[in-house]
């Protein structure tokens, strides 16, 4: 125990050596000859209001960076920041410029920093930021329930009939369940590096989503199995639920941000589109469930689990969250999702074992199939 | 400024609000906007053996920082520490001499728009220092009226818009005109008729923060909403006249618009009648120059704004006022 405390003690000493040379000596630093400061500015948020246009931005400089003009289109404006003064190495103010903006129309802003370099960004459709009132809170949540608990429970209608079909019922269901979380799992990943985008650079927040969503799904494996055989039946149903769960987090978080920057413009039709959209799921969740552990009070918790988050994350989509959060729900989701794929996909394999069905039957293929067809069309009407 | 209330959640209304943020310190920069409108460098007057006059200018072109807007630190290039550069005035026939010196990091030149010979052009070539070099330029002041001088040096649009230019006035010898003597005298510098005008320089110029080859600000005398936050005093009593220089470069043309009157014009400045009468908004390309000259006599106090009749360069710093008292 003594040498090993000792072998540690030694590299340890040696790295913190190492530290405390280069931040006295800085023995490199003529190496950069003088060269201005490399400077990024984010725009992570934009609020609209009655005072004007509110923009919380992130600066990623290698020095700390002064905002000193604003720029909105292309006319200097008056402004003011909180909190005053330079913008550290990844921290965050937000800029308060009193602004006639037009309603539904687009605005451009321009950051110009103390060096002169300019920072721009687009507002494409102005429009009063919502979220604000009790009402525009009550009709998210509600829009919320729509898209996310009420499909899920009528996805659990299905269940009766499918089961009628007898194996091939079974087997359809479950090749369903893997082919609408395939589409999940790209969707899932696609929306977080869409987002992670939008997140200061040096924040890698696309390298977050891939390894959030390698350790979601390593640990609930971990979690899944700690009692040393796959989960199965209901517990099986939880993990997807589980995992679509948080999927509809981001869904929700999505639609609340849309909400907000008046992205949606036909709003009931496109809760509509998501609403069969996630019908699926409800299919998905309830497919691995024997028909004797079958009971209304499971059916609720695991459509509350599924289903319930896309009601906080479409109240708070408009709110300031950093894209980087985002990203990394989503890396979450997608781990959470490629879990119950793995484990789903098990399920499959071991019935082939157990009942001798060819797992490649006529049934898991148009299963499998209609999943994706049915995820991809209802996409379109979510997307357009 | 004082936001306007609110209307509600689909428009807003506020009283103004296009203006920058923060002061600038002009102790910092060397030079202060309103003291360069009648800063005129005559040179040192001495006499010829043939009689004639002769002006001794010495002028060194150096690297400078320059804080063109509140908090907004430019890495210019400058003739004697401002810009524009010093405004140097001469008479008709006089012999210019310019000992031009280079401090700078870069070759540069002077190249008077005037009448000179090729030797004498500052271009490179022909009257262009190396850092930590000199060369006198020499040539008669000629013709009378509103020129200008730039770095001539390559490449081009950068040795000028990081702030190589300045005016150069030649003003007329009333004893060559003598079929207009009046007004001849009137523009001569050291008259007893040209000090009732109240003489103004002006050049138009922007500046390329970001170095994308397109201004972020735009004014006259190189600092944004300058003379529209403490706006330029004049006599109603006594007439204006402007210098303006167009220097401005990447956009093909500049303008300037007088509110609430009109004005003369006279482009180039090379004639004693005006090119233009009765305008109130006049168009200049890069190079372009011209005397524009007006009486607030007949108006009420106050303030009249003049700027920029592209709005685009207006709300980009080109907006200014005079106070008329």
């Amino acid at each position: 125990m003594m040498l090993s405390r000792a072998s540690l003690l030694f590299p340890v000493a040696l790295i913190a050596g190492l530290v405390a040379v280069f931040l006295t000596a800085q023995p490199f630093d003529y190496l950069s000859k003088g060269a201005p400061p490399g400077e990024d500015l984010t725009v992570e948020h934009i609020r609209l209001d009655g005072t004007g246009i509110h923009a919380t931005v992130r600066a990623a400089g290698s020095e700390p960076m002064i905002i000193a003009q604003v720029q909105v289109d292309g006319a200097y404006r008056t402004f003011s920041q909180d909190p005053v003064g330079p913008i550290g190495y990844l921290e965050t103010a937000r800029l308060d410029i009193p602004y006639p903006w037009i309603a539904g129309e687009a605005h451009h802003l321009v950051f110009l920093t103390s060096t002169g370099a300019g920072f721009e960004h687009s507002i494409d459709v102005a429009i009063a930021t919502p979220g604000t009132t009790i009402s525009d809170l009550f009709g998210l949540a509600l829009v919320g329930l729509f898209v996310g608990v009420v499909p899920v429970l009528i996805g659990f209608a299905f269940y009766p009939a499918l089961m009628s079909f007898g194996e091939s019922g079974r087997q359809f269901a479950l090749a369903l369940t893997i082919g609408l979380l395939a589409f999940l799992l790209v969707d899932t990943v696609g929306e977080g590096l869409e987002v992670a985008e939008k997140a200061a650079g040096s924040l890698k927040a696309d390298l977050i989503v891939w390894l959030s969503a390698l350790l979601t799904s390593l640990t609930l494996l971990a979690i899944g199995r700690r009692g040393g055989r796959p989960p199965e039946g209901v517990a099986l149903a939880y993990f997807i639920a589980i995992g679509i769960g948080v999927h509809n987090l981001g869904e929700g978080l999505a639609i609340g941000a849309s909400f907000a920057v008046g992205e949606i413009a036909l709003a009931s039709f496109l809760v509509l589109g998501f609403a069969l959209h996630n019908v699926t799921e409800g299919v998905a969740i309830s497919a691995p469930i024997r028909r004797e552990a079958m009971s209304p009070v499971t059916l609720f918790w695991l459509a509350v689990i599924a289903g319930g988050p896309a009601i906080p994350g479409a109240m708070t989509g408009g709110l300031s969250i950093s894209p980087f959060w985002t990203a990394l729900a989503f890396g979450i989701g997608a781990g959470a999702i490629l879990q119950v794929i793995i484990e789903v996909g098990g399920v499959f394999l071991r019935r082939k074992r157990d009942i001798s069905v060819p797992w490649y039957s006529a049934a898991s293929l148009v299963g499998f199939t209609s999943g994706i067809v049915v995820m991809y069309a209802t996409a379109f009407v979510v997307r357009s | 400024m004082k936001p306007a209330a609110a209307d509600g959640q689909t428009s807003h209304a506020h009283g103004g609000g296009n203006r920058l943020v923060g002061t600038i310190d002009h102790d910092r920069n060397g030079f202060d906007p309103h003291d360069i409108l009648a800063d005129w460098d005559t040179g040192e007057v001495s006499q010829l053996a043939d009689g004639r006059r002769l002006r001794e200018y010495q002028i060194v072109a150096s690297d400078m920082e320059v804080e063109i807007a509140p908090g907004i630190l430019f890495p210019a290039w400058v003739y004697n520490g401002r810009i524009p550069g010093p405004t140097l005035r001469a008479t008709e026939g006089d012999l210019i001499r310019i000992r031009f010196s280079n401090a700078g990091s870069h070759p540069h030149t002077m190249h008077f728009h005037g009448i000179h010979p090729a030797s004498m052009d500052g271009v490179p070539g022909a009257g262009q220092v190396g850092p930590g070099e000199d060369f006198t330029y020499e040539f008669s002041a000629e013709p009378f009226g509103c020129h200008l001088y730039h770095c001539h040096s390559l490449p081009l649009k950068r040795h000028i818009h990081k702030g190589l230019y300045g005016a150069f006035i030649v003003d007329p010898d009333s004893a060559r005109h003598a079929d207009q003597e009046a007004v001849a005298r009137s523009r001569l510098l050291g008259t007893p008729e040209n000090a009732r005008w109240q003489e103004f320089v002006m050049v138009m110029n922007g500046f390329d923060t970001n170095f994308d080859d397109e201004n972020e600000f735009y004014a006259v005398n190189s600092i944004a909403f300058a003379y529209f936050d403490k706006p330029i005093r004049i006599e109603r009593s006594r007439p204006v006249r402007i210098y303006l220089v167009n220097v401005t470069e990447f956009d093909a043309i500049n303008s300037f618009h007088l509110h609430a009157n009109f004005f003369d014009y006279y482009d180039h400045g090379t004639t004693l009648t005006p090119t233009l009468k009765t305008v109130d908004t006049i168009i200049q390309c890069q190079g372009q120059r011209g005397i524009v000259e007006f009486s607030f006599a007949d108006h009420e106090p106050g303030l009249y704004m003049f700027h920029a009749h592209q709005s685009e360069f207006a709300e980009l710093g080109w907006m200014a006022q005079f106070e008329v008292v």
